[in-house]
């Protein structure tokens, strides 16, 4: 394709091929921190491309394609171009990715141990993730956790992270503006504006973190916490989970040792400030 | 059909891991998982001792758990045995 660029989060490496120059511009932008490797092979390939030639300049709408597609995926208009290049890059990990557990879930890690958030969107669990990526802990996800099958560990997959709404003005208040990346207003998913992770979690985002909690949170409503067994945790994720079916017994292994080994809550919180103090408390009876 | 005789699917083919009060259960051929609650992996312990009918199985079962109680626990057994059949874990002899 005219216009290419490689990055690696975590343990993927992308290749991401386009027809226009500014969605591979701002990825470049986003993604300048982070470890490249040109000699090592693609793991997961992403093309953004116009479905007709003459599409590339009368309005251009971007189609995402790569290894794996959703057939009645409608395209995107160019200004949305990086949304696009985020959407296939979700896509190729959630349905390709084989060497490990994948949950839909952040993570945030301190002294080599793992607090993953699982939740739907709205739940709240790139905010919180991302808010305490600027505290004490370090960012291992905004949106997908991988587990390791053999060692039961967390690994980090801290892509560029995907601030959606009332997140957007949250993380603004608090981080230098040369961590954000472009406004991208009404978006299918509303605004969205990504942000850059700290230099010190890209660094890091080899190292696993053993898993110490689960948490469901709940964005909305009263400051709650509830303790939940470990076949109410293992249902939760495996509906969190785009590839447990595919890794046959291997995921069944790795989400019972999950479950056994890690306390897991549900919680309810109003607002982030709450949201970030429960996951302080449990962490702090956790790790005791 | 509380008669009917079922069996216990060969050696290995199922995983079976207690999580607190369910029990998740890995079917190696099918590659599914299935979430059950007691008495279903009672039964599936017992019924690995050789193939038998409700009755007989209500019977084993007796021995080993309270059952007192519970009604007709052959009945019971029978409906539960077929659910199992109907997941493919246990198997008509």
């Amino acid at each position: 394709m005219r216009h290419r660029t490689r990055i690696a989060v975590g343990p993927v490496q992308f290749r991401i091929g386009s027809d226009w120059a500014a969605p591979i511009a701002a990825l470049k932008s986003l993604y300048a921190g982070y470890p490249c490797d040109k000699a090592r092979p693609a793991d997961a390939t992403v093309r953004l491309f116009a479905a007709r030639p003459w599409r590339r300049w009368l309005r251009p709408s971007v189609h995402i394609g790569g290894d794996f597609i959703v057939p009645d995926a409608l395209p995107l208009p160019l200004s949305m171009g990086l949304l696009a290049a985020e959407m296939g890059m979700n896509l190729q990990v959630a349905l390709g990715w084989r060497r490990h557990l994948l949950l839909h879930a952040s993570a945030v890690a301190k002294d080599g141990r793992a607090v993953v958030l699982s939740g739907e969107s709205g739940s709240g669990k790139s905010t919180l993730a991302a808010l305490l990526g600027e505290g004490e802990w370090r960012l291992m996800g905004d949106e997908f956790t991988l587990v390791e099958p053999g060692s039961g560990d967390a690994l980090a997959f801290p892509r560029a992270v995907s601030l959606k709404n009332e997140a957007i003005a949250e993380v603004e208040a608090r981080v230098d503006p040369a961590r954000l990346g472009p406004l991208l207003a009404g978006t299918p998913k509303g605004d969205i504006r990504h942000l850059i992770p700290r230099a010190d979690a890209i660094a890091a985002m080899h190292e696993p973190a053993r898993p110490a909690l689960l948490l469901f949170p709940r964005f909305g409503g009263e400051p709650a916490i509830e303790r939940i067994g470990e076949g109410e945790a293992f249902v939760r994720l495996t509906e969190a989970s785009t590839n447990y079916v595919a890794l046959g017994e291997a995921g069944f292994a790795a989400m019972t040792r999950l479950v056994r080994e890690t306390p897991a809550f549900t919680i309810s919180y109003p607002d982030s400030a709450a949201g970030m103090a429960i996951v302080e408390q449990l962490w702090a009876e956790a790790v005791r | 059909m509380a008669d009917r005789i079922y069996r216990a699917p060969g050696d290995g083919a199922l995983r079976i891991e207690a999580l607190g009060a369910v029990t998740a259960i890995f079917d190696r051929r099918s590659m599914q998982t299935h979430l059950v609650v007691a008495p279903m992996p009672e039964i599936l312990v017992e019924l690995a001792a050789g193939p038998c009918d409700a009755a007989t199985l209500a019977a084993r079962l007796a021995d080993r758990f309270d059952m007192e109680g519970e009604g007709d626990a052959a009945a019971i057994i029978a409906d539960r045995l077929g659910e199992l059949a109907a997941m493919g874990l246990v198997e008509p002899a």
